[in-house]
Parts: structure tokens; sequence; C-alpha cells
């Protein structure tokens, strides 16, 4: 009897067919959309992709940050100093920054690393309030007050308004495809493999050889490169900064709150997350305070009620996965797909 | 010379409260493992409880803790009992994320209560009443208090921990649950009580937080921040610990904000990060490494 290994299900054939469409789709926006339309896809894009990296880290790698406004503040301060102290152009600041993030994680992984599980939660959060401080006290950085992007910068993106939105908005839809498309791509890796045995039991997967510090060292590095690039590209639609919004709690609190909703430890869940994030947000945001409290009780609730999250739920229920990253083993006998 | 001296002096008697407040944090993490994020915020929350008790009442807030400290000690068992117990287990994450909510809930509630204002609760002369030890450094009554309660009260902690049967009971918890639940310790009960032993630390510090400083709704996060700092540097090995962690942190502050103001906070951040790297088992490591 022969037997063969398997990724995709007749679901995922359809899953994969419909993002495909979804993607073609959302690429012609710029030429019937309207600017404020635009604007909050080019938002949800980048909320999406900073979902996803967090999702790896902590769903997949088992590293909880609590820091990671850490990179997405470092990735907006790269943008500014490239651009007004090297005269880089402002889209080229984008990868630039993507690099040097993962440069500087070295050194933070060092220390973070030496602290485990809940400590380390924490542990990254004092490395993102050394930066908030630190950068606080950079004179030629604005100090506290921050800075505003020069014109010549913006302008140096496109000519007219109408052309920069549209550039700005196909790097957001680029950036949070590549992370998608990435994460995949690595979950079906070798890689993927060992950090979904991590995920499952560390001491398992080490007792099979899997060198767990080395695969954990690379979802970091590769977080902190989406995620510092994604800063840079943040700051480019926002193009004021100052310490304390860059470097901002909020940023993990809501990618936090997106995955665990969505279903942690799965690519579909953040996706799930970031559209029921949204659909809340747009009629509660005038609400402030209370609409803060009804995710953290969703949260609190979810947690404890389906720690997978909704769309593990749903995946439960109907054994569905779009984006299919475990190996399914095929007996020649029953040899039909899905 | 002696502005020197005078800041360490200062940062030693802060550091009494930061120990207070790592305190709380260690005894949880020592007995069920759990890191609770919303720990700063139960401190801010307990400042504001005392502030209600003290506006409704009109007594003093050292007073105020004959009604603050039964209530947080019955918050944080019903806390434990009805919530965070049913996180514990294998996984890392549910804690986690559920305390996390926790304190963001906490925080928003705080917020949208009591507005983002700054409060203070008024203790009367002790607040600015000072002893003049020479010249050049001069120790506040209230800052000398503070410290001089939190002391005791680790102490206490220490001896409760080694003496008492409740204390008897946290430790043999905390070295092997199992066979704790076997020799008929009723392990969920105890984790109620060790949430509610950390929450009247916490009731404390945020009473001793309230008289000694403004505070606001969004204080918890950098307090939680001190506490576990605190904690990590002394080494989870005794209690003692977490009053030299708090006593290092306060004492790097207090330098960091003489060179200058802003550097306050990141002086003890980056004392943290330094000794982190240098000593990853904090300054008084437990002997056994579990």
């Amino acid at each position: 009897m022969t037997s063969r290994v398997i990724h995709s299900t007749r679901a995922s054939r359809i899953g994969m067919a419909v993002a495909a469409v979804l993607i073609l789709v959302l690429l012609t926006v710029p030429w019937w959309g309207d600017r404020a339309s635009m604007r909050l896809l080019v938002e949800v894009f980048y909320i999406l992709a900073l979902a996803q990296l967090w999702n790896l880290l902590a769903g997949y790698g088992g590293l909880v940050s609590v820091g990671q406004q850490a990179f997405v503040g470092l990735g907006g301060y790269l943008l500014f100093i490239l651009v007004i102290f090297l005269d880089v152009g402002a889209i080229w600041t984008v990868p630039m920054a993507g690099v040097l993030g993962a440069l500087i994680s070295l050194p933070i992984a060092f220390i973070v690393f030496r602290l485990r599980g809940h400590y380390f939660a924490i542990g990254t959060w004092v490395v993102a309030e050394v930066f908030l401080l630190g950068f606080a006290q950079v004179k030629v950085l604005g100090g506290g007050s921050g800075m505003s992007l020069p014109i010549a910068a913006i302008k140096s993106i496109a000519a007219s308004r109408a052309d920069r939105d549209a550039t700005i908005y196909w790097l957001a839809l680029a950036l949070a495809v590549a992370v998608i498309v990435g994460i995949y791509l690595l979950l079906r890796s070798r890689y993927g493999l060992a950090l979904t045995a991590i995920r499952d039991s560390e001491e398992a997967s080490r007792s099979l050889g899997v060198d767990n510090l080395r695969a954990k060292l690379l979802v970091f590095i590769l977080a902190a490169f989406g995620t510092s690039a994604i800063g840079a590209l943040i700051y480019i639609t926002k193009i004021r900064i100052t310490p304390s919004a860059a470097f901002d709690i909020n940023w993990t609190v809501t990618i936090i709150f997106i995955v665990v909703i969505g279903g942690i430890g799965s690519i579909e869940g953040p996706i799930v997350g970031t559209l029921i994030f949204f659909l809340l947000r747009e009629p509660l945001a005038p609400y402030g305070t209370w609409y803060l409290i009804l995710l953290g009780v969703t949260a609190v609730v979810v947690m404890l009620k389906a720690p997978k999250g909704l769309w593990g739920l749903f995946a439960e229920r109907f054994d569905i996965a779009l984006f299919p990253v475990q190996r399914r083993l095929l007996l020649a006998a029953d040899d039909k797909p899905g | 010379m002696i502005e020197w001296v005078n800041s360490i002096v200062q940062g030693v008697l802060t550091g009494g409260l930061y120990a207070l407040f790592a305190a709380g944090l260690a005894i949880i993490f020592g007995v069920m493992r759990l890191v609770n994020i919303a720990h700063g915020d139960l401190i801010v929350l307990a400042a504001f409880v005392a502030m209600v008790v003290i506006e409704t009442t009109g007594v003093d807030p050292f007073v105020s803790m004959i009604a603050v400290l039964p209530f947080m000690f019955f918050f944080g068992y019903v806390l434990q009992r009805g919530i965070l117990n049913y996180t514990l287990g294998d996984d890392l994450l549910p804690p986690l994320l559920v305390t996390f909510g926790i304190s963001i809930v906490i925080q928003n509630l705080l917020l949208e209560v009591f507005s983002a204002d700054s409060q203070r609760l008024k203790a009367g002369a002790i607040e600015t009443a000072s002893i003049k030890l020479t010249e050049g450094i001069e120790i506040g009554t209230l800052p000398l208090v503070v410290f001089v309660i939190a002391v005791a009260l680790i102490a206490a902690l220490q001896i409760g921990f080694s003496r008492t049967r409740l204390g008897r009971a946290f430790r043999a918890t905390s070295d092997d649950p199992s066979t704790a639940r076997l020799m008929g310790i009723k392990q969920k009960h105890i984790f109620g009580l060790a949430m509610a032993v950390s929450l009247v630390l916490v009731a404390i510090a945020g009473i001793f937080i309230g008289i000694r400083t403004n505070f606001d709704p969004a204080l918890g996060p950098t307090r939680l921040l001190f506490a576990f700092e605190a904690v990590i540097i002394g080494g989870l090995g005794s209690m003692w610990g977490t009053l030299a962690g708090g006593v290092i942190l306060g004492v790097a502050q207090n330098i960091g904000a003489k060179i200058d103001p802003g550097w306050q906070f990141l002086a003890g951040h980056i004392a943290f990060l330094v000794i982190l790297v240098l000593r990853p088992n904090g300054l008084f490591p437990r002997t056994r490494d579990d």
C-alpha cells in the first residue's frame, strides 16, 4: 500500500481561488474607490500584517511578546532618519527599515531570550519602554514632541495627491499579501514543521531533534523585519511621529486582541480577527473607552471559552483550512483528497 | 557629593515602595507560576477605591485601609476563583492573555468612571514633614514611614512563608502541586488565597502611591514594569530579594533623575537590562532551579 503526504484540500483550493480574486479586486480600488475608504483599507492592511507577524511569534514560536511596538516605532523613526539625514526616497525606507529592524533585533534577542515564558513578555515591554524614553531624549529627532515628514519627502513618493494615495495603497496591500504568503510558505517548509512542533509541545519537539532556540530566534528576527518595515509604512501614512505614539503599547494591545479573538496559531485567525476588529471599531469608535472595554472582555471570554478563537471553532466544526499548513497523510486505498 | 548621597538615600526609600509592588507579583508567581499583567492596574484600582472610601467617609488614608484591604483581599480571591483558575495549565498563553485583557478593562473602566485627571490622597501634615539627617540630606517622614512598613511587611511575609500553616501550603503547592494535592491541600482555594494576599499588598502599595505622588488611570503599566524589574533583579530567591531589587531600582531611577530628569525611568530600565545580561537569574537566585 502506498501513501503520500498532501497539504491541500478542496476547501483550500476554493479558498485560494477566492483569495486570488479578492486580491485582484483590491488591486483595482485606486481606480474607483474614494479617498476615505482607501485610507481605511491601508489601515486594515497594515494592522492585518502586524497581527499575522505577532501570531507567527506567539502562536507558532511560543514567543509571547508584549513589546512589538518597539519595532513599529523603530520602523517609523528609521523612516524619518533615512529620509531627513540620508536623503533616501520615502518608499525605499520601507525595505531598509525592515533590514535595519532585523539587525537591531539581534542584540534585543540576546537580552530578552534570557527570560522565559511570562517574563519574556514583560521583558520585551521593558525594551519597548527603553526605546520610547530613549527616542524622547534625542534632540535632533524632536525629543518628546517628535517631528514631521518634510514636504519634499512626501512629494518624492509621487507628484500628485491621487498618485501618492495609490502608491501607498498598493504598497500596503503588497506588504500584507507578502507577509501572509511569506508566513504560509515558511510554515510549509521544514522550519514550519519545527515551529508547529514547538507550538504543540516544546519538550516533544526538542526530543525529536528540533533546535528550539534557533527556530525561535529565526521567528523573532523575521517578525522584527516585517514589523519594522510596516512601521515605516505606517508613518508614511501618518506623516507626523512622536515617541509616545510610535512606541505606544496600544499597537500591541490591538494586534493581540485581534489574534486572540480571531484564533491564535492559524493564518486564518488573524484575518478573521482583523475583520471583526474593524467591523466593531467603525460603529463603536465614538464611544472610545467602552469600545476597548468591550474588546478586552471579548478577548478574555474567547480565551476562556474558545482558546483557538472564532476561526478555531469554525475550522473544528467543519474541518476547513483555507491556508493548509498541516500535512495530511493519504493512504492509497482512499486516495481522494479533500 | 552630598547631593549624590541624598539621591541614593531617596532612592532607597522609593525602593521600599517598589518592593511592595514586587512582593505581590512574586507571591503569585511563586505559588502558581502566573505573571499577572494586570498587577499595576490593580495597584491603581486600589488607590481609586481608597479615594472613594476617603471621600465618602472623610477618614485619613491610613485609616481607609480598614476598608480597602479586606475589599482587595476579597476581590483577589474572587478574581482567582472566578476567572484566573480556569486559565492555569501547561499552556502559558491563557493566563498571560487573560490578565492582559483584564488590565485593559480595569484601565478603561477607571478612565470612564474617574476621568484621566490626576488624583491624590490627602494625608495631612505627614505629607510635608521631614527629618534632617545632616546638611543636604533631609528625608521625608512619609517616605520613611512607607519604607519601614514595606520592610516590616516583607519580613512578616518571609516569616509567614516559613512558619505558618498557610505559608507551608503555599510552598508545598509551589514545589510540587500534584503531591500537595494528594496531601489534602485544596489547590484552587490556595491559589485564591495567594491572589488575595497579593492584592492586600497591592492595596497597601496603591494607598502609599496615592499619598506620595499623583495617580491616574494610565499609571498601571509602568508600575507593573517596576514590580517585574524588582522581582527579576532580586532573583525570586526570597522576599528579601525583592526588597533588594526594589531598592536597586529606586536608587538607579533617582541617580538617573539627578543626571537629567528625563533619565529617571530610563536609568531604572537600563539598570534592569544590564543586570539581566550579567546575572540572568538575578542577584539572589533560588538555589534549586525549577
